[in-house]
C-alpha cells in the first residue's frame, strides 16, 4: 500500500519536481536562534500572511454575492446579512480578519524595528514591507466604501473634499476619484476595482518580492547586545552562522508560525461569530442629514489629529503630513542600516516606539469620543436635568427653553450631558458675569472662532431669559463671577466682529 | 593553408554600441523588434491609460426644476430634494440629493430673490442641517456653523456655504444641477471642458 502511494508520489514528483524545487525553499536554513525561544518574536509576519489568505478566501466568497452597483449594493449587503446562509458570518469574518491583519502587520513591523532586523542587508525587505502596510490600510479604506452606507457615502465626500484641496489639480483629482461630478455608481465601481483588483494586485506583487527577499537575504539572527551590523563583514558572518549552526525553516520554526497563525485565525473567527457583521448602518441617502462619517479604526488617530488641530494647519495635515510619515518609514533603513540591533542598546528606538504608540492610543481614543462633533439631536434629545430646574422661577425656565431651542445644547453640555464642542455650561456663571455672558452669546468667539454670534438670532427677551437661566445654573458653593475692578473697559464698547466686514453686530440687548 | 571566407555582411559588423559583433541584418532585426515592441506598447497603453484617467464631464449643466416660486415662503429656509440629472442610471438613492432654498424676499425689479445653498459643508463636505429655531446651519463632523444667509459663523470652514446658480423660468425656480463642490471647484464655476 505504502509502496503504491510512494510510486504515485514519485510519478507526480518526476513531473512537478516538488522535492527538487519547493522543498528546498521550505527547508531553507534559518539561524538556530530563530528556531529557539527567540523564534516567538518571528511569528507575526506569517500570522499576517495567514490572515491575508483568510481575507482572500472570504473576499472571494463575498464577491460571489455582493453587487458593486450604487442602486443594489446596499440591498446585497442586507441579503448577505440576513438571507444568504452564513453570509453574516463571512462579512463579519472579513472585517475582523482584516482588523487582525492590521494588528499583525503592525506587530510585525514593530518587532522588525525594535530588533533592528531592517538593517543591512534587509533594507529592501523593510521598504516593501512599508508598501505592504500601505496596501493593507488601503484595503481597509476601500473596503469601508464598499459597505455603501452613510459612513461610506459621506466618508467619500470628506475624502473628495480633502483631495479637492490639492493645489492646482484638486478638481481634476476629485473628478478622477469619484469617476464623475457627483458621488454615485461610478465612485462605488472605482472603489470596488481598487479593493478587489488594483490594491490586491499590488499587494500580492509586493508580497512576492517581500518573500523572495526573505528567502534570499535570510531571516535575521536574534539580536545580541554588542554584536554590531557591519555591511563589510555581515554577509560572511551570516553565512557562517546559518550554514554551520542553522536549522531548516520546515521544522520547529515553522511550527511556531503555524501555532500562532492558528491562534490568530481562531481568535478572529470567535470574535466574528460573537460580534457579528459591521453595518451597513443605513441606506446611503444623501438627503438624510446629521450623518457624521467616521473612518475605520486604523485611521481614527489621523481623524483626531486633524480635528484637534487649528484650521490653518488642516491642509498640511491632510495632504503633506501622511506623505511625511511614509517618507520617515521609508527612510528608516536608509538612515540607519548598521550598528547595534539589540533593543536594550537602542534606547532612542524603544522610546520612539513607546511615544508613537502612546500618541496613537490617545488620538484613537479622542477619535472614538470625538468631542469636536456637535450632537445634532441634543437640542431636542437631551433635556436639561430636572434637578437643575427645581424651584426655578418662570423667567429662568423660559431661558432653559431658549437654551434648548437655540441648539446651544448641541455644543454645550449641562451637567455632563450634551455636545462637547464647547465647554460645559453648568458653572458658567462662576466664570462669566451677566454682561460677559451677553457679550459672549451676542458676538460669539471673536474672530469667528468656535462659537457663532447669536446677536441676530435672538431677540432681547430671549437673551434676557437665557442669561438669567445661565446665571442661576451656578452650583451652590461656587462664587459668582465678579466684575473686573481694574481699568474696566466701557461695557458698551463695540465688541470684536465675528466675521470682519460681513456681519453687522446686533447691539447686545440688556436684560 | 586555408583561407577564411568572409561573407560580405561580416565586413559591415558594427564596431560600437550594443550591436557590436552582430551581423548587420541581425542587428537590424534586433532594432526592429525593439521598435515594434515600443509601437505595440504605445498602441495598447495610450487608450488604456486614457480610459483610466479620463471620465466624461458635462460641458453644460442641466437645469433642475424645484417647483413654483409661490411654494417658497418669504424668509423660510427648507431642504428641497431632487434626483440629480448628473447621475448614472444605476446611481440609485445616491443620486437623490438636496439643496437648501431660502426666499429672501422680493426685490423691486428682479422679482423674487432666492438663495440656494448646497448641502455640503465648505470644510470637508459633510451634510449640514438647518436649525430654524436658532437660524443656523450646523455640520455634524467638525462643528462648522453658518448663518441663515450661508455665511460662515464659526468652526473650521474656510468660507461660507456653496451657492447654486438659480433662475426663475415661467414662475418656477430652477437651479443648475449641482456637482460635488470643493474649495477650488465651487458651484459658481462653470465646468471646465475636458
Amino acid at each position: 500500500m505504502t509502496s503504491w502511494l510512494s510510486k504515485i508520489g514519485d510519478w507526480f514528483d518526476a513531473r512537478l519536481s516538488f522535492r527538487g524545487s519547493l522543498l528546498p525553499i521550505l527547508k531553507h536554513p534559518i539561524p538556530k536562534g530563530a528556531a529557539g525561544p527567540m523564534g516567538w518574536w518571528y511569528v507575526f509576519g506569517s500570522a499576517s500572511l495567514t490572515l491575508l489568505l483568510l481575507q482572500i478566501l472570504t473576499g472571494i466568497a463575498l464577491a460571489l454575492v455582493y453587487v458593486p452597483s450604487a442602486d443594489r449594493a446596499y440591498d446585497s449587503l442586507l441579503y448577505l446579512n440576513y438571507d444568504q446562509p452564513l453570509g453574516w458570518f463571512l462579512r463579519s469574518l472579513h472585517y475582523y480578519a482584516g482588523s487582525g491583519m492590521v494588528v499583525m502587520v503592525l506587530a510585525h513591523m514593530t518587532q522588525v524595528f525594535l530588533q533592528g532586523a531592517y538593517k543591512y542587508p534587509r533594507e529592501l525587505t523593510w521598504l516593501t514591507g512599508v508598501f505592504l502596510l500601505l496596501c493593507t490600510l488601503g484595503m481597509f479604506f476601500t473596503g469601508q466604501v464598499l459597505r455603501w452606507d452613510p459612513d461610506a457615502y459621506w466618508g467619500l465626500a470628506v475624502g473628495g473634499a480633502m483631495a479637492g484641496r490639492v493645489p492646482g489639480v484638486g478638481p481634476q483629482l476629485v473628478h478622477l476619484v469619484f469617476g464623475g461630478p457627483i458621488i454615485g455608481g461610478a465612485a462605488l465601481s472605482r472603489f470596488f476595482a481598487l479593493h478587489v483588483f488594483i490594491i490586491p494586485g499590488a499587494l500580492l506583487l509586493l508580497l512576492g518580492v517581500h518573500l523572495w527577499l526573505i528567502l534570499t537575504r535570510g531571516v535575521s539572527v536574534p539580536p545580541v547586545p554588542g554584536q554590531l551590523v557591519d555591511p563589510k563583514t555581515y554577509d560572511a558572518a551570516y553565512e557562517k552562522e546559518v550554514h554551520d549552526k542553522g536549522v531548516p525553516f520546515l521544522g520547529d520554526a515553522m511550527l511556531k508560525d503555524a501555532f500562532v497563525s492558528a491562534i490568530a485565525v481562531a481568535v478572529v473567527v470567535v470574535i466574528a461569530a460573537i460580534v457579528g457583521p459591521k453595518g451597513p448602518s443605513g441606506p446611503p441617502d444623501p438627503t438624510m442629514g446629521g450623518a457624521n462619517p467616521r473612518p475605520e479604526w486604523p485611521f481614527l488617530w489621523l481623524f483626531a489629529l486633524l480635528s484637534l488641530s487649528p484650521p490653518s494647519w488642516e491642509t498640511f495635515i491632510m495632504l503633506v503630513f501622511p506623505l511625511m510619515l511614509i517618507a520617515v518609514l521609508l527612510a528608516v533603513p536608509l538612515v540607519s542600516n548598521r550598528g547595534e540591533r539589540a533593543p536594550s542598546r537602542r534606547p532612542v528606538a524603544v522610546l520612539g516606539v513607546v511615544v508613537i504608540y502612546t500618541l496613537l492610543g490617545i488620538l484613537t481614543y479622542e477619535g472614538t469620543a470625538s468631542p469636536w462633533s456637535p450632537k445634532m439631536n441634543a437640542w431636542s434629545g437631551d433635556p436639561i436635568p430636572e434637578h437643575l430646574l427645581l424651584k426655578t422661577p418662570p423667567m429662568e425656565l423660559m431661558g432653559a427653553a431658549v437654551f434648548q431651542n437655540k441648539s446651544c445644547r448641541n455644543c454645550h453640555a449641562i451637567d455632563g450631558i450634551g455636545g462637547r464642542r464647547g465647554p460645559d455650561l453648568t458653572s458658567v456663571a462662576s466664570r462669566l458675569t451677566r454682561d460677559q455672558l451677553i457679550d459672549q452669546i451676542s458676538n460669539g468667539t471673536p474672530g469667528g472662532g468656535n462659537m457663532p454670534a447669536y446677536g441676530k438670532e435672538m431677540n432681547p427677551g430671549e437673551m434676557a431669559t437665557l442669561v438669567a437661566f445661565l446665571s442661576r445654573l451656578r452650583p451652590d458653593g461656587e462664587p459668582p463671577a465678579q466684575q473686573p475692578t481694574h481699568d474696566e473697559p466701557p461695557k458698551h464698547e463695540p465688541p470684536v466682529q465675528a466675521v470682519a466686514g460681513r456681519r453687522p453686530l446686533a447691539t447686545a440687548p440688556r436684560p | 593553408m586555408t583561407t577564411i571566407k568572409t561573407k560580405p555582411s561580416d565586413l559591415d559588423r558594427p564596431t560600437s554600441g550594443s550591436d557590436v559583433g552582430l551581423p548587420v541584418r541581425r542587428s537590424f532585426f534586433r532594432r526592429l523588434t525593439f521598435a515594434a515592441g515600443g509601437v505595440a506598447a504605445a498602441l495598447a497603453s495610450v487608450p488604456i491609460i486614457g480610459y483610466f484617467f479620463r471620465t466624461p464631464e458635462p460641458t453644460t449643466l442641466p437645469w433642475i426644476d424645484l417647483g413654483p416660486i409661490s411654494g417658497f415662503r418669504k424668509g423660510e429656509t427648507r431642504l428641497v430634494t431632487f434626483d440629480n440629472p448628473l447621475r448614472q442610471p444605476w446611481d440609485g438613492v445616491t443620486a437623490h440629493t438636496g439643496v437648501f432654498v431660502r426666499n429672501e424676499g422680493a426685490i423691486a425689479q428682479n422679482g423674487a430673490q432666492f438663495l440656494v445653498l448646497a448641502i455640503n459643508c465648505a470644510h470637508l463636505g459633510c451634510p449640514v442641517t438647518w436649525f430654524p429655531e436658532s437660524g443656523l446651519f450646523m455640520c455634524p463632523c467638525h462643528g462648522g456653523v453658518y448663518y441663515a444667509d450661508g455665511e460662515r459663523a464659526s468652526g473650521p470652514p474656510p468660507r461660507g456655504l456653496f451657492q447654486c446658480i438659480w433662475r426663475i423660468s415661467g414662475g418656477r425656480l430652477q437651479i443648475q444641477a449641482p456637482r460635488f463642490p470643493t474649495l477650488q471647484d465651487t458651484l459658481k464655476d462653470e465646468p471646465k471642458s475636458a
